[in-house]
C-alpha cells in the first residue's frame, strides 16, 4: 500500500534522476488509480485494461522529462489513462463515434470520485500501520474479518470495532486537510 | 452527520482496489526491461550475425536477456529494431 513518504513532485524528481526505487514507488502510488479509471470509468475488459495500464506507465516513463510541473503528475496520469482508454475502445470497434461520445456520460463523474478516492487513500498514510492495513484490507481488498484477523494476528471479534475506530481517525485526519466531501474542486481536467 | 461522513470515506476506500500484482510488477520492472532491450539492440547494431539471429527469433532473444517474452516485450523489441534499420 502506498505511503505518501514523499510528495508527488519529489518522487517525480527522483524518477527523473534514474532512481529505480522511486519508479517502483510511483507505480505503486498510482497503480490503483490507473486501474480504477480503466475498469470503472471506462469499463474496459481485463485484457484491454491491462494493455492500457502498461501503456500508461510506459508513456509516463518515456515522457516524464516533458512534464512541466512535477506536482501535476496526478492529473497528467488521469488524462493519459482517459485518452488511452478511449483509444482502446475506438480500436476495438466497439464504438466509432467522437471522443465525447466514446466517453460514457458517467465517466467524468467516476473520474472525479476516483480522484477524491485517491486523496482519501493517500490520507491513510497518516494513520498507524495497523489502521492502514485494517481499512485497506476490509474496504479496498474486500477481505473478511476472519482473514484480516489471521493476517494481522488479531482476534476476529475485535476487527469490526477496530475498523470503526480507524474510520473515525481517518475522518478526523481527512477533515483536517480537505474541504468537505462532495465539494470537490474537480482536480481532474478532462 | 458531519460533512466527512465515515460511510462516504468507506465507499471511497472501496473505490480503489489494488491492481493485479502482476500488472504492477511488470510496470515497476519497466526501466530494467528497457535497459535489457537497449542491450539487445546495441549488440544487434554492432553484430550483423547476432542481429539476424534476433530478427529470426525475437522471443528467444528476449528470453535470453532474462525477461519473459510476452507480447508487449517482443513488440517493443521489434519496434526498436525497426527504428534502427
Amino acid at each position: 500500500m502506498s505511503q505518501a513518504s514523499s510528495s508527488d513532485a519529489q518522487l517525480v524528481a527522483r524518477c527523473r534522476d534514474g532512481d529505480q526505487r522511486a519508479w517502483e514507488e510511483l507505480v505503486e502510488r498510482f497503480s490503483r488509480y490507473v486501474y480504477a479509471i480503466a475498469t470503472q470509468a471506462f469499463r474496459l475488459a481485463p485484457d484491454d485494461a491491462e494493455d492500457v495500464f502498461q501503456e500508461v506507465f510506459a508513456r509516463v516513463y518515456e515522457k516524464l522529462d516533458t512534464l512541466r510541473d512535477d506536482e501535476a503528475i496526478r492529473p497528467w496520469i488521469a488524462q493519459l489513462t482517459r485518452r488511452l482508454a478511449i483509444d482502446r475502445i475506438r480500436a476495438s470497434g466497439r464504438e466509432q463515434p467522437s471522443e465525447d461520445e466514446l466517453e460514457a456520460p458517467e465517466a467524468s463523474d467516476t473520474m472525479a470520485t476516483l480522484d477524491e478516492a485517491l486523496s482519501v487513500h493517500e490520507a491513510l498514510a497518516g494513520l498507524s500501520e495497523n489502521c492502514r492495513e485494517i481499512l485497506d484490507r476490509f474496504f479496498a481488498r474486500d477481505e473478511s474479518y476472519r482473514t484480516i484477523g489471521e493476517a494481522l494476528g488479531l482476534p476476529g471479534g475485535t476487527i469490526a470495532s477496530r475498523i470503526s475506530r480507524c474510520l473515525v481517525k481517518l475522518r478526523e485526519l481527512y477533515e483536517g486537510r480537505n474541504e468537505p466531501l462532495g465539494a470537490s474542486s474537480g482536480r481532474v481536467h478532462t | 452527520m458531519t460533512p466527512y461522513d465515515e460511510q462516504q470515506l468507506a465507499k471511497l476506500l472501496a473505490a480503489l482496489p489494488p491492481a493485479p500484482e502482476g500488472w504492477v510488477r511488470a510496470a515497476q520492472a519497466l526501466p530494467k526491461a528497457r535497459a535489457e532491450l537497449d542491450t539487445i539492440v546495441e549488440r544487434a547494431l554492432a553484430d550483423e550475425a547476432y542481429r539476424a539471429k534476433v530478427v529470426a527469433d525475437l522471443e528467444a532473444a528476449v528470453r535470453e536477456s532474462g525477461q519473459e517474452p510476452d507480447a508487449a516485450r517482443v513488440a517493443a523489441l521489434r519496434a526498436r529494431l525497426a527504428e534502427n534499420e
